[in-house]
């Protein structure tokens, strides 16, 4: 049994510790908002936030993340999250969906330590979620907006 | 139907989690066939046709045949039938129809997402629809009041009295049931429009950005196992034999059955089913060993014979008096379709029916298919299309695999299956878009002006041995497969199109905007060569040969004049333009590009003007143009399926590289306002990005780029 803590709540999960994180949330927990796009690494569809990181579910393997604060797309809920759902609404960015989970998980990291991000910034937090859609326009336009939603 | 089976999965979710006091295994229901959230079952409920669900509630739910994956369809549907039923937005919900005869595409005679057709070919259809439901309202309105139907009209989910009288489409449920709907409604004059033609906000917005919505791969039902396939790695490949004992000694492991596609490991999850089949060991009889830089080879000595004619003006072979000729060669490689949810399919076969839960483009063919493994009658098959997470064509196939593999391990086990593709299997799976080979063969006259066009193809064919052969072969020829090179909208006295079936060793198929995807390529670079080589202006030479293309033409013209066409640029950077008709539309690209020193490619912005006739949502339309663009610049700068030995050489993302955000241009886009003939959006976007990009590097380097994709240092030649 590894033990586990997923948007605030804890959870035993029979599975063995080198499974990835990834499917502990999508089979075990039923947390199929982290989606599964390369299972290496290479899409970002699967990021969740660990201990308030970026990390990629799909090889975060159930030792490392034993024990660790996990928050993936249901549970992110905070200011940052609501100004980014409200952007990416405004700016119509989802086509088909899948990659979005990940582009948010991964733009709320960025707004957290860049609350005003300059392009060059998007490129470099953002660079590491493929959206084969091609909605990275719109992500670019839908992060600008959220950033500027902040109350100072 | 049964629309009220629905759990609240978060609701079930929280619960099952109190309940087990922490380990949850328990299973939900998704939703039967279900893309959205919906509201709570209302009472009552009119289904005034196959299209809508008026609730008592006022909410109105909406069937949708098309598939959504990404093209916003969802969205585009409801408008059509919401703007004639004079609905209320704010009360639309849509989910996806069921599999059954009354959602055909009225075009293909089955239900199936494709073609960028689904707007133009519902534009009548969905419309009727919700007129009809509106007429039904307001005579179940003038029952209830017990006035003539003719002093009543509709707006906003409500009828309206002269009298001042004004009751809800909710309200009215009962008082509708048993009016026969009418057969011949009114449309509105487009002007009287309140949701068609403006950007209406997608239905499906909140679901895909709270982790909510339900895609194939998230479907889970009671008793489900998840199954994994070992494919030959070889295209026509065979097992000889198997042995599953490591395989089942892995924990979690079940079962491991042959099908006709390979051998399924089967087990109580993906990650057991992955480990299981890693320790499968399976002996293969293989097919053809595939090599890639043979069948170069071959293609180009094919391209160099002639062809079966697909079209035939004047005599490219008698032309005298050429003051100059170009003879020349593009080539393009397999893709695959890379669409970012993995291929997938859940099937419960059991003996009285087969569930299937799929993000599918054909659901008609699916039901066939199924039905013939299974023994039942198609009827017996449903159907539940899930949200698909992208498709490019990937999903709309002819032979229905996907869901085949599924109900072959359903039935083999006797439980139902999730059977689940890796990246690697997608991207090693086939059905590729063709690799081509194009030989162009061009010669002016004194003035400038062509005098001679031969362009020669050499690609496979999807369309030979399926039901489509019929449809898409004349006098020999595959015409998808030359699609785009036979519609050339420019003047050429002698023209010949030819085409050279080739190798058959992979499956191919469709692929977002499919032929044209390299046809336009080669024709709109050669054209831009011939436009170099008469000293003329790219844009003024393709504009002064349109003469007969009055819509093509206008779309280059505004491409050229949004885009600053002829003004200067910033010291690097250069324009190039295409123009390219398809799926009924037109479409012209001016690209702004730059090389870097490292001879690595920068596309700054792309400029787009688009004619498709009347629109839907111009915001949807925008958004297929932007992704479009990238996805054509994928195919430009990275797309390759290559083969060594039979094999596959690509894997996963490392090395099957998609465009990501640092690289993409910004995409401005320009819709005609028109009332001619209604196109599709999904596709034409891409076939002109890569001759535009290529146009825009000769300027810079003057090197032609003729093969795709581009070399990673453009400086060089290939
Ligand atoms: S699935 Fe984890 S990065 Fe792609
Ligand atoms: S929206 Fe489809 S992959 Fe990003």
């Amino acid at each position: 049994m590894i033990s586990l803590k997923v948007n605030g709540k804890n959870y035993e999960v029979d599975a063995s510790p080198d499974m990835p994180l990834l499917w502990a949330l999508r089979e075990n927990l039923e947390l199929t908002g982290t989606k599964f796009g390369c299972g290496m690494a290479q899409c970002g569809a699967c990021t969740v936030h660990m201990d308030g990181n970026a990390v990629r579910s799909c090889v975060t393997p159930l030792s490392r993340a034993a024990g660790k604060n996990i928050i993936t797309i249901e549970g992110l809920n905070d200011d940052i999250a609501q100004r980014l759902r409200d952007a990416w609404t405004a700016e119509e960015v989802p086509q088909c969906g899948y990659c979005q989970s990940g582009q948010i998980m991964a733009a709320a990291v960025l707004l957290r330590e860049k609350p005003h991000p300059t392009d060059e910034d998007i490129d470099y937090g953002m660079a590491g979620n493929i959206c084969r859609c091609g909605t990275y326009q719109r992500i670019r336009k839908a992060i600008h907006r959220a950033a500027k939603a902040s109350t100072p | 139907m049964n629309d009220n089976t629905t759990v609240n999965r978060r609701k079930f979710l929280q619960t099952g989690a109190l309940a087990g006091g922490g380990l949850l295994l328990s299973f939900y229901m998704p939703a039967l066939g279900k893309g959205l959230k919906r509201v709570p079952p209302a009472p009552a409920t009119c289904a005034p046709n196959a299209f809508i669900r008026i609730n008592a509630d006022n909410s109105i739910k909406i069937l949708c045949g098309h598939s959504e994956m990404g093209q916003g369809t969802y969205t585009a549907m409801s408008q059509l039938i919401a703007d004639e039923m004079d609905a209320d937005w704010s009360k639309i919900v849509v989910e996806a129809a069921p599999a059954h005869q009354d959602y055909f595409n009225p075009g293909f005679g089955m239900q199936l997402t494709g073609g960028s057709a689904s707007a133009y070919s519902e534009w009548e259809r969905l419309r009727k629809v919700g007129a009809s439901a509106r007429a039904i309202m307001i005579e179940a309105a003038a029952k209830k009041w017990n006035v003539p139907a003719a002093g009543c009209t509709a707006k906003d989910g409500f009828v309206l009295h002269s009298s001042g009288k004004k009751i809800s489409y909710g309200d009215l449920v009962e008082a509708a049931q048993g009016i026969t709907p009418p057969t011949d409604v009114k449309l509105k004059d487009p002007k009287d429009f309140k949701y068609i033609g403006k950007p209406v906000k997608r239905l499906d917005t909140k679901e895909k950005t709270n982790g909510e919505g339900i895609f194939g791969m998230d479907v889970k039902i009671p008793g489900m196992l998840v199954a994994v396939i070992q494919r030959p790695p070889v295209f026509g490949g065979k097992v000889k034999s198997f042995n599953a004992d490591k395989a089942k000694a892995v924990p979690g492991v079940q079962q491991v059955v042959q099908i006709d596609r390979g051998v399924a490991v089967v087990a109580t999850g993906y990650w057991a089913a992955k480990q299981g089949r890693e320790a499968l060991e399976v002996e293969w009889e293989d097919g053809p060993l595939l090599d890639s830089v043979e069948q170069r080879k071959l293609y180009k000595e094919m391209a160099n014979k002639p062809g079966s004619v697909a079209l035939k003006e004047g005599d490219v072979s008698a032309v005298t008096g050429a003051a100059k000729a170009l003879d020349v060669e593009y080539e393009t490689p397999y893709l695959n379709h890379a669409q970012m949810e993995p291929l997938n399919c859940v099937a419960d076969v059991r003996a009285d029916g087969c569930d299937i839960y799929i993000g599918t483009q054909a659901q008609t063919i699916d039901q066939m298919v199924a039905a013939g493994i299974t023994g039942l009658k198609p009827e017996q098959v449903k159907i539940h299309t899930m949200l698909l997470g992208g498709a490019f064509g990937r999903r709309a196939i002819m032979d229905g695999h996907i869901a085949a593999e599924a109900v072959q391990v359903s039935k083999a086990i006797a439980k139902p299956v999730k059977v689940m593709w890796s990246r690697e299997d997608d991207v090693r799976g086939g059905y590729y878009r063709q690799f081509s080979h194009h030989k162009m063969i061009g010669s002016l006259g004194a003035d400038g002006k062509p005098l001679s066009w031969l362009h020669r193809v050499v690609c496979q064919s999807f369309m030979i041995g399926t039901p489509m052969e019929q449809m898409a072969v004349k006098n020999g020829v595959d015409m998808i497969a030359v699609e785009g090179a036979t519609e050339l909208p420019y003047e050429v006295p002698n023209l010949q199109i030819e085409w050279h079936r080739g190798t058959e060793a992979v499956p191919t198929l469709w692929m977002r905007s499919v032929g044209h995807s390299y046809t336009a390529f080669a024709k709109e670079c050669f054209i831009d060569e011939l436009a170099f080589a008469a000293g003329k202006d790219p844009y003024q030479y393709r504009r002064s040969l349109m003469d007969k293309h009055p819509r093509l033409r206008n779309v280059l013209d505004v491409a050229a004049k949004k885009a600053g066409w002829g003004t200067a640029l910033p010291a690097g950077r250069a324009r190039g333009i295409a123009v390219h008709e398809s799926f009924k539309s037109f479409i012209a690209q001016v690209a702004e590009v730059s090389v870097t020193a490292t001879g690595k490619i920068k596309v700054h912005k792309v400029v787009c003007a688009i004619d498709c006739g009347p629109t839907i949502n111009p915001d949807t339309i925008k958004a297929q143009m932007e992704g479009s663009v990238v996805f054509a610049l994928t195919s430009a700068f990275y797309g390759d399926i290559s083969f060594e030995n039979g094999r596959v050489k690509q894997r996963n993302f490392h090395d099957y590289k998609i465009m990501r955000i640092n690289e993409a241009p910004v995409v401005e886009t320009h819709i005609i306002e028109s009332t001619d003939t209604m196109g599709g959006v999904g596709e034409p976007g891409v076939p002109p990005t890569a001759p535009a990009v290529a146009n825009a590097v000769f300027v810079l380097t003057k090197n032609r780029l003729r093969k795709m994709p581009f070399p990673a240092d453009v400086r060089k030649t290939t």
